[in-house]
């Protein structure tokens, strides 16, 4: 069915290059018929998002696309003119990108911005769009579709605004849709309902689509085809069921396992490892009148990671920030090795602040640029231990070591470095301190897929070694299963189930684990449908219409 | 050749070697000028001869030997001036921006209450009380200026503070100062540095316009702003003496706006660490 039609998107030998001439996309060629999605997958710089671009004929500031061609519809649209393309744009492949939060323009309402393109066009006339882009809202189950488009981006949430720009994308009816990971900045129980409305949208229009994403379990939800894409070449392409069952390369393989790894518990789960180190009871944190942390008791016992999960605002890292006093909190006891700690930061003494320390989630600001490694890993040292300068030096030399960066990486500066390396050096940085606990907000959520891997073993490793407790706070639950020991589950700044990994992920669960941990997309491509389909019947009555 | 890691375009060039210059002839004035910097050599606005090759000033001085002289005053003071009011400005801005609301609202509200006088005025005001010694000049100039300073220091620091490393520092119990220095300073250094070129453009333009009205440096050292006043009058006759003054200003003003223009655009530039703060 799908070989007879013609292609509405073909791309031939495409190249791609920046101004210093590094080649960012190589030699990729493809075809996108009607009602197909083409899946783009692999790390950041694997010139994902810049093929998708490429695919608009547009390139990123200082790129330029220098080789293949881009038809659409039948048309060689790299020939266009300026004009030629603006027409192509919007109206006949449209893109929906990553943040929409940073995509729609905050001074506008979205209605306006939905209905801009097709006048823009000339396709419709006002009244026109405007009763288009209501009737899109209620495609895309928009709360009061009449009246959501007169809202402010900021007054929507998340979820909402994701779905709003997919209205906009598709306000001209284009033939072909760019979606530039448009789940990755929403929480793990609204992805699943965008990625159904995207699914729909595409099958009810008849849409081409590329999907360009990290998480191969979610592609694997709306893809017919995958391409694995690493350093602007093409690994491998199949479909979907071919990459995630018998992957050829070794590369696509290391995507599927690491992937796959995420799907079961992999570290004993016991009740205590030992003495406790922390422990807060019934603390309660403000922000102004808006209460963040809600007498939250949460034990942590050495050598032991305990991981709290909730989704974001469910006011995870508003514990952290309480436990190391950024936050002083106004009710309850955070007690470490047996002592109260006061509730400031100030009136804390040198050793409390030692031991415990922190990691962030973005390595690139957790760093200061003006730094090099070795003064970043070396003023703990210092700072603590009062050591002398080759002490200090022989000290960064064995952290270095531990963490598994080269010696020589002391003297240069933390922008010289991947995020890999950057988050290395905060581990490294937090553990020249000596701790006893170490907090990880988000550690990895920032990292590629295998690059945050590694980092989960290395925090693994120190563990086993140091005897060092971890409090990891995280959205994922893939990397809860194979690292906490115990985990804690926050929701609206309660903590709401708490005890070892093993029973929080087995029934009976409390109501919002089981949402929380049923709407992580699993590594098969039935996954969605089946999740939807058990929703259906006792879940929201106004989906009681018959599907699609 | 590469400056700083960067290399520099032809316009950045130019302006480099304007300023060389005028830095080279401001320091080595005694050795350079043919005349000495009070001394008079001829008749009143004598014209150009080989001999005195700008001719002379409104007593007979030799204009050139007044005009190296002048680099040397005229640039010296506005140099050490901005130095000053970027030291003051500096620490005053990152101790807003990182000692809490209370040293914040403190500094803030007093620097809006300077910068509601204007300049001119407050300096005219002070200087009359005070005299006007060179270093009553450098300091009231200092101060009034660091308010500007301050303003862009505090705004730099902001969007530094709330930075994770920033706060790491704070988890570490760091302290303030070493906070400021340490973890802040070397961040905030691009927009400062730029903004050092304009600031002492600015200070440079403000000495002489204080000279001109009698208030700046004091005769008989020589300056370019209080040489364009002295010979004022020479221009009704015909005569080009201020124009001699007044076209060095005009080019130092030229030359460290061209490096300016060079550094900013440096820091414009994406691969650039301050760029993506």
């Amino acid at each position: 069915m799908i070989a007879v039609t013609k292609p509405v998107l073909k791309i031939t030998d495409l190249r791609v290059e920046n101004l210093t001439g590094a080649v960012l996309v190589d030699n990729v060629s493809f075809e996108l018929r009607p009602g197909e999605v083409l899946g783009l997958i692999g790390e950041s710089g694997a010139g994902k998002s810049t093929i998708g671009l490429a695919a608009m004929v547009y390139a990123r500031a200082g790129c330029s696309i220098t080789g293949g061609s881009v038809e659409i519809e039948g048309l060689d649209s790299r020939k266009a003119d300026a004009e030629g393309r603006r027409e192509l744009r919007g109206r006949h492949i449209a893109y929906v990108a990553q943040s929409a939060a940073a995509s729609f323009n905050p001074a506008h309402t979205i209605l306006e911005q939905v209905c801009e393109m097709p006048i823009q066009h000339g396709l419709m006339s006002k009244a026109e769009a405007e009763a288009w882009a209501i009737e899109l809202f209620r495609a895309l189950d928009l709360p009061d579709p009449d009246k959501f488009g007169s809202r402010y981006p900021h007054q929507v949430s998340g979820g909402q605004l994701q779905r709003a720009m997919a209205a906009m994308a598709i306000s001209c009816r284009p033939k072909i849709l760019v979606f530039d990971e448009p789940t990755t900045a929403l929480d793990v129980t609204t992805q699943i309902e965008v990625l159904a409305l995207i699914k729909k949208l595409i099958r009810e229009y008849n849409t081409a689509a590329l999907y360009i994403t990290h998480d191969l379990a979610v592609v694997a939800q709306v893809a017919d085809r995958i391409m694995v894409l690493r350093g602007g070449k093409e690994i491998e392409i199949g479909t979907t069921s071919d990459i995630l069952n018998k992957p050829k390369t070794a590369y696509a393989k290391a995507l599927v396992t690491e992937r796959k790894a995420a799907d079961k518990i992999s570290v004993e789960t016991v009740e205590k490892r030992g003495p406790s180190v922390l422990e807060v009871s019934n603390a309660v944190g403000v922000y102004g009148d808006f209460v963040a942390v809600k007498k939250a008791s949460l034990s942590v016992s050495k050598s032991e990671t305990v991981a709290v999960v909730g989704e974001s605002g469910s006011g995870k890292s508003s514990l952290a920030r309480l436990i190391v006093g950024l936050l002083p909190r106004s009710e309850g006891s955070v007690r470490f090795n047996g002592v109260d700690l006061p509730p400031a930061l100030k009136s804390r003494t040198a050793d409390n602040l030692r031991r415990i320390q922190f990691i962030y989630q973005q390595p690139d600001v957790a760093l200061n640029p003006r730094q090099t490694v070795g003064d970043i890993i070396g003023r703990p040292v210092e700072f603590y231990f009062n050591r002398s300068k080759p002490e200090v030096a022989k000290r960064v030399d064995e952290l270095l070591e531990q963490v598994g960066l080269p010696k020589d990486y002391a003297t240069r500066l933390s922008t010289a470095l991947s995020g890999g390396q950057k988050q290395r050096v905060s581990i490294a940085r937090a553990l020249a301190a000596e701790p006893d606990l170490i907090i990880c907000d988000e550690p990895t959520s920032a990292l590629d897929q295998l690059v945050a891997d590694e980092i989960l073993k290395l925090l693994k490793r120190l563990q086993d070694d140091l005897g060092v407790a971890y409090l990891f706070i995280t959205h994922d639950l893939g990397i809860v299963r194979r690292i906490a020991h115990r985990t804690a589950v926050m929701l609206r700044g309660e903590i709401i189930a708490e005890g070892p990994t093993e029973r929080i992920f087995s029934p009976p669960f409390h109501p919002y684990t089981e949402k929380l941990l049923a709407s992580v997309p699993e590594l098969r491509t039935d996954w969605l449908e089946e999740v939807l389909a058990k929703r259906e019947p006792g879940g929201k009555p106004k989906k009681a219409k018959p599907k699609v | 050749m590469r400056i700083m890691g960067h290399q520099p375009n032809l316009s950045a060039w130019i302006g480099l070697a304007i300023v060389t210059s005028f830095i080279v002839i401001a320091l080595f004035a005694p050795w350079i000028a043919p005349y000495g910097e009070a001394e008079s050599v001829s008749e009143t606005w004598a014209s150009s001869t080989w001999q005195y090759w700008l001719g002379t000033d409104n007593i007979g001085r030799d204009m050139l030997s007044r005009l190296i002289y002048g680099a040397r005053m005229t640039i010296g003071v506005a140099l050490l001036t901005t130095i000053l009011s970027f030291i003051i400005g500096t620490c005053a801005g990152l101790l807003a921006a990182i000692g809490g609301p209370i040293i914040d609202q403190a500094l803030s509200r007093l620097v809006d209450v300077m910068l509601s006088i204007p300049l001119l005025v407050f300096a005219l005001i002070i200087l009359s009380m005070f005299g006007s010694s060179i270093p009553t000049l450098i300091i009231t100039i200092a101060v009034l200026d660091s308010t500007r300073v301050f303003r862009l220091a505090r705004a730099v620091a902001m969007n530094i503070v709330v930075l994770e490393f920033v706060e790491a520092a704070k988890l570490r119990g760091e302290g303030l100062w070493w906070i400021m220095r340490r973890e802040i300073l070397p961040n905030a250094l691009p927009p400062m540095i730029s903004e050092f070129g304009l600031r002492f453009c600015f200070n440079f333009l403000f000495v002489a316009g204080l000279s001109f009205l009698g208030l700046g440096i004091q005769p008989p050292f020589a300056d370019w702003g209080g040489m364009v006043r002295e010979n004022g009058r020479a221009i009704s006759f015909g005569i080009p003496a201020p124009l001699w003054p007044a076209m060095a200003i005009a080019i130092m003003t030229v030359g460290v706006n061209l490096v300016v223009d060079w550094i900013l655009s440096i820091n414009a530039r994406p691969s650039g660490a301050s760029a993506e703060m």
